[in-house]
């Protein structure tokens, strides 16, 4: 159908709104409470336009008409817009100085483009709690514009629902259910509310603080560990274009920052899969529950703890790559080394605020005294990190990891990615199976940014149904279909972020599609530049089973590298 | 009709009995304990915090018990103009809550009404059920005294 925007001609497609087809037709219309993957609401108002009759709607959720004629920019719009702006800032505390945001807030942003330079609009704000009591996320009520992105995320993609709209008028707020707080409901700590958030109302907890106490402590030998999303996103924080790979300056920042030891969460990773490859050809061979879940996404662990603790028999039982670089830096680094492992502190740069909680698991102690991880901060965190240090980060030389637990191939590499894990298990199962390598160890058929990647791979005379899921809201029908026993699939990846961890909760924002997808390439192309890709040619992997494991699911891999599930309340 | 048989009233999953539930479980328990909440969510499959979401959204809704006695107040225009303000005022501190609320040994709850329809005998509020107008700053004392000597 034809319309017109400022008095242009545009096709439009039945059932596109105003909003869709001026983006399109790249006419900046701005927006607040419209995420672009959730169903749009209206709420906020600020993507106003005047259509003919001058009836002011928002364009985010109206639909074309033919022969519509819209003004994105009269004189009507732009004054509804800015006081629009601010009577949203009428109800926002006034302390972006010391707000979390300052920098990178819609809210903010929107203020400064309409040139708002005055508090116009005095009146009682509505109060709210802080809720502070869990270990990964924090909410601060009074921040929230009520623009319900987080509602939407935690509900639509995430299908959790652990916050939702609560009272109503004036007293509308985003809580829990029975305003508990967080840490005693159903999140899953994925982060994607905060992602979501335009402004400061959610944010993770910060470990900044202990961070840079262990560093300061001259008696405390501090190792960091680098998750493999953190090195193609960091770049983004200090104005590199995404998709950045800056693998060698993180190091060599950390260095600089007083981290004695810096260690490579891509080798954990290639130990991940030596064990969760051995898992599921035991599983297969040997008649164990099928499919096999992945387990290194803390936020689908948690997941399943809430809503589905029936099938914990069919979740892989391999810690996490972190959890493993922990567990192996407080026993064999530690003994190795012959450095008390309570003198030991770990640092866990993550791309995720789910690890926050992963870390904090009582299992998940090999020293039985202290946690195997003592702190994980956010990528975000990582970046605040450098520049109150002094750190040009884009200046950083290219360094190296350091031995024994920084060598890492392709394999480990991909983890950060959705389909990632599984592509790497693959390798090295197949190989364990059949005493060779595949012939293309690119598996494209379950990369991408899909939600849902289904796929079947031959391994010698087997032929195996695998499937790669990403968004919470996905793995339902499979899951209900193992519980049903009519699942065909033996092999399935879980992670709770869409897309994986490249775009987990703890990455830099503002985040978009685009910034995604280039995260991912990059996670691609690290594998492709490196001279190993498999698991199992991890050369310190080998060393490590050699001198102290024994081999793959054998009996200390067992005490040290795998772990159980607990059932949680689902609320 | 006890709440059992509410929950095989409407079949499971069904998100859109929500109301319908809601309002039922309150008639018989006269109030939405936090127990019933979660377990209405559990029997539709919806998150606890949609229920609870609609829960705090109807102001027909409440998440504390009744008390014995249900002291509803009219804030309607002629009230307000025959002092209902003071009326609800006294109530309040005489029983130690604010509208909405029930005292600690559940013997009274006290609410607001837009306008209970009686404008002739304003100010008036309704206590059980039961009417009463005309009511003075003196006279509102005499009735809290009646109700708290009965119990």
């Amino acid at each position: 159908m034809n319309i017109k925007i400022n008095n242009n001609a545009f096709w439009a497609n039945p059932g596109e709104t105003i909003l869709q087809v001026a983006h399109r037709e790249g006419i900046k219309i701005p927006t607040l409470c419209y995420m672009a993957e959730l169903s749009p609401t209206g709420a906020c108002r600020v993507c106003v336009v005047e259509i003919g009759n001058g009836q002011l709607v928002p364009s985010c959720a109206f639909p074309v008409s033919e022969g519509m004629e819209v003004q994105t920019n009269s004189k009507k719009v732009r004054r509804a817009r800015k006081s629009i702006i601010e009577l949203l800032i009428a109800n926002h505390p006034q302390d972006c100085l010391v707000c979390v945001r300052n920098g990178c807030c819609d809210l903010q942003d929107l203020a400064a483009e309409y040139g708002v330079r005055s508090y116009r609009y005095v009146g009682e704000k509505r109060s709210g709690k802080l809720d502070l009591a869990s270990p990964a996320v924090e909410r601060d009520p009074e921040k929230c514009i009520l623009c319900g992105r987080c509602v939407r995320m935690c509900h639509e993609v995430q299908n959790v629902g652990a916050i939702d709209f609560v009272d109503r008028g004036f007293y509308s707020n985003v809580a829990p259910a029975m305003n508990r707080s967080l840490n005693t409901t159903a999140c899953v700590y994925c982060g994607q509310c905060i992602v979501a958030c335009p402004v400061g109302a959610l944010r993770e907890k910060s470990y900044l603080k202990q961070a840079w106490e262990a560093i300061n402590d001259p008696d405390i030998h501090v190792i960091a560990q680098i998750a493999p999303a953190v090195r193609v996103a960091i770049g983004e924080e200090f104005g590199l274009p995404p998709g950045t790979i800056s693998t060698g300056k993180i190091p060599a920042a950390l260095r600089r920052i007083g981290v004695n030891e810096v260690f490579d969460t891509n080798f954990a990773a290639d130990l991940t899969i030596m064990e969760e490859a051995n898992e599921l050809i035991d599983r297969i061979k040997n008649g164990g529950k099928l499919p096999m879940f992945t387990s290194c996404s803390p936020g689908w662990v948690k997941y399943v703890e809430h809503f589905y603790p029936d099938l914990f028999d069919n979740i892989s039982t391999c810690k996490s790559p972190q959890g493993m670089q922990g567990a192996m830096i407080k026993s064999y680094y530690a003994m190795k080394k012959g450095i008390d492992p309570a003198k030991i502190f770990v640092l866990s740069i993550m791309p995720c605020t789910a690890k926050k909680f992963e870390a904090g698991r009582p299992e998940l102690s090999v020293t039985h005294t202290a946690p195997d991880v003592d702190v994980v901060i956010s990528t975000r965190e990582f970046a605040r990190m450098m520049r109150i240090a002094g750190i040009d980060f884009t200046r950083m030389p290219d360094e190296g990891f350091d031995d024994p637990l920084g060598e890492s191939t392709g394999a480990g590499a991909i983890f950060g990615a959705s389909g990632g894990v599984m592509e790497a298990a693959l390798r090295t199962a197949h190989f364990m199976i059949t005493g060779k390598d595949m012939d293309r160890i690119d598996f494209t058929s379950i990369r991408g940014l899909e939600g849902v990647k289904e796929s079947t791979i031959k391994i010698g005379n087997a032929t195996l149904k695998i499937a790669a899921v990403s968004g919470l809201h996905n793995i339902d029908h499979f899951l209900e279909d193992v519980k049903n026993g009519k699942s065909e699939f033996h092999f399935i990846e879980v992670m709770a972020c869409p897309g994986g961890c490249i775009n987990g909760g703890g990455q830099p924002l503002p985040s978009s599609p685009e910034k995604i997808k280039k995260r991912m390439e990059a996670i691609y192309e690290v594998d492709r530049s490196l001279p190993k890709r498999c698991s199992h040619y991890n050369d310190s992997i080998n060393a490590l089973y050699d001198n102290f494991l024994g081999k793959p699911g054998g009996k200390k891999s067992h005490e040290l590298l795998h772990t159980h599930f607990f059932k949680r309340e689902s609320i | 009709m006890q709440s059992e048989e509410i929950y095989k009233k409407y079949p499971k999953n069904e998100a859109p009995n929500m109301i319908a539930m809601l309002q039922d479980i309150q008639g018989i328990l006269g109030y939405l304990p936090e127990d019933e909440i979660i377990r209405v969510a559990r029997h539709l499959g919806v998150p606890t915090s949609r229920v609870y979401g609609v829960a705090t959204f109807y102001n027909q809704f409440r998440l504390t018990p009744l008390g014995k006695h249900v002291i509803r107040v009219c804030r309607g225009t002629a009230c307000h103009v025959k002092g209902s303000l003071d009326i609800l005022q006294i109530l309040e501190t005489e029983l130690g809550i604010s509208a909405g609320e029930t005292t600690k040994d559940l013997q009274f709850t006290i609410e607001t009404v837009a306008c209970i329809g009686a404008c002739s005998i304003a100010p008036v509020i309704v206590i059980d059920d039961k009417y009463y107008g005309g009511l003075t700053s003196k006279s509102i004392y005499k009735l809290i005294k009646e109700f708290t000597k009965k119990d």
